[in-house]
């Protein structure tokens, strides 16, 4: 091949030219888009209800089978699809299909950005038995502790939610429902706290006047 | 003859954007991701593989299109197609390697403004054959995964005592948190520019002392 290709013409192309490759360029760019998304779309939606699954599973231990469930008209009942983000939890069942407990999802802001979790729940205890941040942009070092530092998440794995959960400095630690703040990552802490708190604070009145869904798994 | 000197032309061309004209060291170019995403030395690897394969693909394409783009929108041309392989490259990314793709986040849809990417595309795919764009594009973007490396790997081993996550001094090494935080970076950047450009003023004078050598 000959190197140095002449450029292109210098003579002034009309406006038609110019909305013409312009409008061409987009209109492939487009469909290659489009094809791509829905060729990786699958995997992705797949993938992501896999980490949600595995997730469900690590905060709600002993469980053997899980099932969406969803709360309207004031009971709960298995999701239809159609509820609100916020009025959906999990319910997770032992090996005879008796129900364990519910793991909540639940967001609210933290130091950068807005953490979203998900907790393991028993409404009878009231007791937080599991938790796991599913999104977070914590600074890398100190805040990202909240899911890298294993005695922090291990704190929730045992814990009364009753009346509420508290953080304390570390060390101070005594109480069945207090939790030792990170060293370093105060408000991180804190905001996993405060967004299990609110969590609770949303389910637990409709744990209460709800029975146990009837004809589940 | 001739067949050996284009040989040497191409491998200039490549070098050049490896480490004569690096665009991180030398050009100082797309310092956004450079410091943003360089904090392991994984990161650094996905963030530089997704722009070579960016800059590869809209190099080859706005050397291939050129004579069919017109000069008054070539700018919007060349982003459009920069544009539509950042998106399939994000798309890819999130279906491949989901736990990369998380971590690098906003990082990957903002490759579209790496100025390093358009700057190829403005000063040299869109004025030279196929061939050569394309060698010079490896060439910058290898020079840039090279670099983001170099950062990332420096940052990981110092912050988190580790390479590749594989713990590298044990458990009584301290981590210095500083490094994978903003600070860390600009620090690295510093220093690893510092040494570039000490290599090359004692490469000059080491050349200039020959030189001299050579005329008395």
């Amino acid at each position: 091949m000959k190197d140095g290709i002449t450029p292109a013409k210098d003579t002034e192309p009309g406006s038609t030219r110019l909305v013409a490759t312009l409008g061409f360029a987009g209109l492939l760019s487009g469909l290659i888009i489009v094809s791509v998304f829905e060729a990786t779309l699958p995997t992705i939606t797949e993938y992501k209800a896999k980490v949600l699954q595995q997730a469900v599973f690590k905060v709600l231990p002993g469980i053997s089978s899980m099932q969406p469930l969803a709360y309207s008209n004031g009971k709960l009942a298995a999701a239809g699809g159609d509820e609100a983000e916020e009025d959906r939890i999990f319910g997770g069942y032992d090996a005879n299909g008796m129900l364990v407990g519910y793991a909540i999802p639940s967001a609210g802001p933290g130091f950068q950005d807005t953490i979203r979790l998900l907790y393991g729940y028993l409404p009878q205890e009231r007791k937080v038995v599991g938790m796991e941040i599913l999104q977070s942009r914590e600074t890398p070092g100190l805040g990202d502790k909240i899911y890298k530092d294993a005695d922090f998440v291990a704190s929730f794995n045992d814990l009364s939610a009753d009346p509420q959960i508290i953080t304390v400095k570390k060390g101070k630690g005594s109480a069945a429902n207090e939790v030792d703040a990170i060293t370093g990552a105060t408000i991180s802490s804190k905001a996993v706290v405060q967004i299990i708190n609110r969590g609770n604070q949303r389910w637990n009145p409709r744990f209460d006047v709800s029975p146990l869904p009837a004809g589940a798994e | 003859m001739v067949a050996k000197k284009k040989r040497e032309d191409l491998a200039q061309e490549f070098i050049k954007g490896l480490w004569r004209d690096n665009p991180v060291f030398v050009q100082v170019l797309g310092m956004c991701p450079m410091l943003a995403v360089t904090n392991s030395a994984v990161n650094a690897l996905a963030m530089g593989g997704a722009t070579f394969f960016v800059l590869v693909a809209s190099s080859f394409l706005v050397s291939s299109l050129q004579r069919w783009i017109p000069r008054q929108v070539r700018i919007s041309t060349y982003i459009i197609i920069i544009a539509t392989f950042v998106t399939v490259t994000d798309f890819t990314l999130e279906a491949l390697v989901p736990t990369v793709h998380k971590e690098l986040g906003a990082f990957i849809p903002l490759i579209v403004a790496n100025c390093m990417i358009l700057g190829r595309q403005e000063a040299f795919a869109s004025r030279h054959s196929v061939k050569l764009a394309v060698i010079d594009a490896l060439g910058m973007a290898s020079g840039f995964l090279f670099a983001l490396f170099a950062l990332g790997s420096v940052r990981e081993i110092l912050g988190e005592g580790a390479l590749f996550g594989v713990p590298l001094f044990g458990a009584d090494f301290e981590p210095w948190v500083i490094m994978i935080l903003p600070p860390g970076g600009f620090l690295t950047l510093g220093l690893l520019l510092l040494f570039f450009n000490w290599v090359k003023e004692r490469k000059d004078r080491l050349a200039a002392q020959l030189a001299e050598g050579e005329v008395s």
